[in-house]
């Protein structure tokens, strides 16, 4: 599947053309659009999600009373955040998936679209 | 005391039993190896499966490479004997999925093409920055493969009954012939269905279980979890955080070092890295990850109710009696649920789950080998030491040969290792992959001005900083529960060093790359960017 000439590593295996080709999409408008709407969607999610997990953590480790507050049952505000971490996991996660079809997917396509044949002949054979 | 005198009742039905279905197991998986191994022929089939998994079929693989010996046996354990502490391990596996899902998979698949260190060397110079990935990458990976294969040894001879050094030697010796064999013969491709096959027996094994322990309780989690706390003798306490790591100003600081090790490990790790190189897009790559984390939550979500179901049913005393780190509650769960131990129903049940468990070790362990000897093959032998000369068929060649390699120093180092802390092992691999891989990777791909010199000394850095703080740390010297608990030259107070060296190895790169005169080059930088974001000439 690979092309028969063996590159030595990934970042010489385009051809010396295709190198400037990718500084000529980076200029355009299209792909800075792109980059800075993942960027601007993945950046803060993590730091949001980082500091909810540490928020956890510490809570565990220096709030014992708080967390053992007991809600119903033998259920507990340590259970519930727990679970809330899972929860707020999958649904980061679902966020993401969706965000991506959405904002992500259809420039990237775009752009393979108008500069893909350029420099990956095994683009297309995907 | 062992499982084996405790199951001395059944001991008989359940060992042929057992034998029976690892029996069916290693012929399934080989078959399906020798399958795999005559469609291998390129390097591109070798290492990555030939790039054309689904996105579900690797999110399969990927919660398969995953959830290993210490998700199953060890954190179920771990909640049946330490409560909601062991609860916390599984919050922090998942949640790093998410650093994973947003920052990782995709641009890693389209900017690499076989391992860790096609993304890490891909805008820098490549012989310092791949021989420094490939030695974090064989560093991790053996830790990480110390860690399942000395659990499997002593594990798998408890499980099925076997007594005596000599023959869990015996196990451990035939665990890594069989992980040698799935890696030679099948490649990328063999392991991946092995992972599959694994990760199914598993989930339906652990779903079948949950189901059970949830009926004896009427479908109330809330009995169940008072039954746990009664059972326990520890009171309401059994429920809260604090258990296992809240003695102490120090234990609460470790922690918080081994929450963050988990949560940025798991980025790090090559042998989950290189399967977002089986599927043929980044978009695939996306789905397999999203694939994984409703897997995963799930599974982990089980381990919940199995370990609290462990603490309710069978209890501590009697979990401990059989190994004192917990490792046995699941399949003595099982057991349990079955009718108990003598009955048929017992026995059934304990070799189903026995044989799901020794399933997972063999998976994971053959994940691990393929990932270190592609990277051996890939990265320090094709391009570092033959410098690119080499032919795809001697490439491959010597992958094949690395995984012999690093088979029998799996083997030989478990045997002389037995009395090493398994979690302690797994730990450590967590918080070298975070110390050294993640830092370079964020930075590799997110920051302009990121160079060789950064680069070099962000891997070395983490990786020396952690583990140089694990020799100087409890886990080996000053502590009953060390390697060598009858000398004492620790300083370093935490078991784990995450708290040091992951900021260290963050700083590092970051400093060097400043301090350095060498400029970065900004025309492979556009290259990197517009190939991981768009996925043009990705390979």
């Amino acid at each position: 599947m690979d092309h028969p000439p063996r590159p030595d590593s990934p970042a010489e295996s385009a051809v010396p053309a295709a190198q400037s080709s990718a500084e000529l999409i980076e200029q355009t408008p299209e792909f800075r659009e792109l980059r800075s709407t993942f960027r601007g969607f993945a950046f803060p999610v993590t730091v949001g999600f980082l500091l909810w997990y540490l928020l956890y953590v510490l809570l565990s480790s220096y709030a014992h009373g708080f967390m053992a507050t007991k809600l119903f049952g033998n259920v507990n505000v340590a259970l519930l955040l727990g679970l809330l971490q899972f929860a707020s996991t999958f649904a980061i996660a679902a966020w993401y998936a969706r965000f991506a079809d959405r904002r992500l997917d259809p420039p990237a396509t775009a752009l393979r679209a108008e500069y893909g044949q350029v420099n990956s002949p095994r683009e297309a054979a995907e | 005391m062992t499982t084996t005198t405790l199951l001395a009742g059944s001991a008989g039905d359940h060992r042929v039993l057992t034998m029976s279905l690892f029996a069916v197991f290693v012929l399934l998986t080989l078959g399906i190896t020798i399958w795999a191994g005559r469609q291998t022929r390129t390097a591109t089939d070798f290492y990555a499966g030939g790039r054309s998994f689904t996105g579900f079929q690797n999110g399969l693989a990927v919660s398969g490479d995953y959830m290993s010996a210490a998700s199953f046996l060890g954190i179920a354990g771990a909640i049946a004997l330490a409560g909601y502490d062991g609860f916390l391990y599984s919050i922090g596996f998942l949640v790093a999925w998410l650093v994973a899902l947003l920052l990782i998979a995709e641009p890693l698949r389209n900017s690499g093409r076989y391992t860790m260190a096609d993304v890490l060397a891909f805008r820098m110079r490549q012989r310092p920055v791949r021989t420094a990935a490939g030695i974090s990458t064989i560093v991790v990976s053996i830790f990480y493969l110390l860690a399942q294969m000395v659990g499997a040894g002593s594990l798998v001879a408890l499980l099925l009954g076997i007594e005596g050094e000599a023959a869990k030697r015996w196990t451990v010796v035939a665990v890594g012939a069989l992980m040698v064999l799935y890696v030679a013969i099948g490649g990328m491709k063999g392991t991946t269905w092995v992972q599959i096959v694994k990760a199914v027996l598993l989930i339906v094994g652990a779903a079948l279980m949950t189901v059970l322990v949830l009926a004896k309780y009427h479908f109330n989690p809330s009995s169940l979890l008072g039954a746990a706390a009664h059972a326990s003798g520890k009171g309401s306490a059994f429920l809260e955080p604090g258990l296992k790591y809240g003695a102490t100003g120090t234990t609460k600081l470790d922690f918080i070092s081994l929450g963050l090790a988990l949560v940025l490990g798991t980025a790090g790790l090559p042998h989950i890295l290189v399967r977002f190189y089986t599927v043929p897009t980044g978009r695939t790559a996306r789905k397999s990850v999203l694939w994984a984390i409703g897997i995963i939550g799930v599974f982990y979500l089980m381990t919940l109710v199995l370990g609290y179901g462990a603490a309710a049913l069978v209890g501590p005393k009697v979990i401990k009696a059989s190994n004192a780190a917990g490792n046995t509650a699941a399949p003595l769960l099982a057991q349990h649920l079955g009718g108990g131990e003598g009955t048929t129903g017992g026995a059934i049940m304990l070799a189903v789950i026995s044989a799901v468990a020794f399933a997972t070790i063999l998976a994971v362990v053959a994940g691990l080998t393929l990932a270190s000897s592609a990277s051996f093959a890939h990265d320090l032998y094709a391009n570092v030491i033959r410098k690119g000369k080499v032919t795809e068929q001697e490439e491959v060649r010597s992958a094949k040969l690395a995984a012999v390699a690093i088979g029998a120093v799996a083997i030989v180092l478990s045997i002389y290792a037995e009395k090493l802390n398994t979690a302690a092992l797994v730990a450590l691999a967590f918080a070298v992959a975070a110390s050294a891989n993640l830092p370079n990777l964020l930075y590799s791909l997110y920051w302009k001005r990121f160079n060789t010199t950064g680069a070099v000394w962000s891997v070395y850095g983490g990786l020396i900083s952690s583990v140089t703080l694990v020799i100087f740390s409890p886990v080996v010297s000053g502590a009953k529960t060390s390697l060598f608990p009858h000398s004492d030259f620790h300083w370093f107070p935490l078991e784990n060093p995450g708290l040091v060296s992951i900021p260290l190895g963050f700083l590092l790169g970051w400093a060097a790359t400043l301090l350095s005169s060498e400029r970065a080059d900004p025309a492979k930088y556009a290259e990197l960017e517009v190939r991981s974001l768009t996925g043009i000439g990705a390979h």
